[in-house]
């Protein structure tokens, strides 16, 4: 047989190319559940951190476990709401971690976004809200977790698909995120979120953080990701702390009568 | 693998395609091939192991179906071919990976896609596996993965101890209580350049010790 002529190749390359496809979707599919379970273990081991729990989850035997078992202690409750401030009844806030760039990518009236209730040992209570966003070279993400007051930035939590290992890559390191705590995202009772600010920002300034130094593009990233995705919840804030007030005021009426 | 009617398997001109790779034939302080892996990921040990071990399963793989096919591949597309094939494997230890070492394959991140080009595998294939059986293919593949892996993990395994002054996570500079004596760690051997001075170093080493590497 002529290997060389046009139809031996030809079929040659078609046959190679069906096998290897099925190979590869055979492997694909059936390690599927194991990767997918991966992933959901770092999403709730990310959850945690940014409340600054679950941080033996390197050291424990199963990591897995561990981050399970911590994820039903700390994690209470979770919900979505949208950009109105209304809560949206029978949606995973979990599954939509999953897919949050399709939730940014919607018209702003279709968004479903996540919350998350956490309470610690001490009984208080904090909320963790993902955020997601573009860097330089690709997506960024992370979890902004708030004092029971919405404003204060309790711990936050960076991750990247492939900034720059030594410069944008930064944001992912501790150092870089403990900046942001005791920062404010509310300025007058409305959502301004946190800016990077180049050349270093002042300590006394609740609004802003340092800059990744050589790593301009990225910190506009997550600058731009922190605003976008934190004023979506602007309304529903407003709303938690409005019955707050009309609480408080009820309250110290109700004081007052007697 | 003793097995006495196996023997030739491990036949004297085998066993020096197997162990070639680990001295005069290193790919990589030698041929001087996959040096930007080996810089990118031998910043801590475990990576560099996983690195290590999946290179070699690519390169005795790859040499392997590329030895078995040699007769049938028409060669005006055999690089294409070699491609299909490397890259198939490569995809396939990646989806591994990613389901059992999760937190490595994120270290790896492109690196372990990257393992396509890596010339030590094309290289091996063409000068070898096209023209020879597919057991010496084989050994030659698995030789000069660990040839590679063995830099890979020399490199990691002083990188860690000197810039995070841990092996394998373990901290053993902490526990040998160096930090109470002033010892403080080198940050320089976690940055890449240090890496290519460590490259530079073993081949220095390697060829004060053979001096036929020596170019005349």
């Amino acid at each position: 047989m002529n290997k060389n002529s046009n139809t031996y190749i030809i079929t040659y390359a078609s046959v190679m190319v069906v096998i290897v496809a099925a190979v590869l979707s055979f492997a694909a599919l059936s390690l599927k559940g194991v990767q997918q379970q991966n992933a959901r273990v770092e999403k709730m081991g990310d959850i945690l951190r940014s409340i600054g729990e679950g941080g033996e989850a390197d050291r424990v035997p199963d990591k897995a476990a561990y981050i399970n078992e911590m994820y039903r202690k700390y994690i209470v409750d979770s919900y979505a709401v949208d950009v109105e401030g209304g809560k949206i009844e029978g949606v995973d806030a979990f599954a939509l971690l999953s897919d949050l760039k399709m939730q940014y990518e919607k018209p702003a009236s279709e968004r479903q976004l996540p919350v998350f209730v956490s309470r610690n040992d001490a009984g208080k209570t904090s909320y963790v809200i993902p955020v997601w966003g573009t860097g330089l070279w690709g997506p960024v993400w992370g979890y902004v977790a708030l004092a029971e007051d919405w404003d204060t930035v309790e711990g936050i939590v960076f991750d990247h698909k492939g900034e720059t290992p030594g410069l944008g890559a930064e944001i992912a390191t501790p150092a870089f995120q403990a900046q942001f705590k005791g920062k404010k995202i509310l300025r007058d009772g409305k959502v301004v979120a946190i800016a990077l600010q180049k050349g270093g920002a002042p300590d006394d300034d609740p609004y802003a953080v340092d800059a990744v130094s050589g790593g301009t593009l990225t910190s506009v990233g997550v600058e731009n990701m922190l605003k976008d995705c934190l004023s979506d919840y602007d309304a529903f804030i407003r709303k938690q702390l409005g019955d707050r007030t009309q609480e408080q005021v009820l309250t110290s009426n109700s004081e007052n009568n007697e | 693998m003793s097995n006495q009617e196996k023997e030739p398997l491990f036949s004297a001109k085998n066993m020096k395609l197997l162990t070639s790779p680990f001295g005069q034939n290193n790919p990589v302080t030698v041929q001087i091939l996959g040096i930007c892996s080996a810089l990118a990921v031998t910043a801590k040990l475990k990576p560099a192991f996983v690195m290590s071990i999946s290179v070699m399963v690519v390169t005795g793989f790859a040499s392997l179906i590329v030895s078995l096919l040699r007769k049938g591949i028409p060669s005006r597309i055999r690089i294409i071919v070699q491609l299909v094939v490397v890259a198939s494997l490569v995809i396939l230890v990646d989806q591994v990976l990613k389901a059992y070492v999760y937190d490595v394959s994120k270290q790896l991140s492109v690196f372990v896609g990257l393992i396509i080009t890596n010339c030590i595998i094309m290289g091996r294939i063409e000068a070898f596996a096209l023209g020879n059986k597919p057991w010496p293919a084989f050994l030659d593949g698995v030789g000069n993965g660990m040839g590679y892996g063995l830099i890979l993990i020399v490199l990691g395994f002083f990188r860690e101890l000197l810039g995070a002054g841990t092996l394998w996570g373990y901290p053993v500079m902490e526990k040998l209580g160096l930090y109470e004596v002033g010892y403080v760690n080198n940050g320089l051997m976690i940055l890449p350049p240090m890496a290519l001075i460590c490259v530079g170093l073993i081949i220095w080493i390697q060829r004060s010790r053979n001096r036929n590497l020596i170019e005349k």
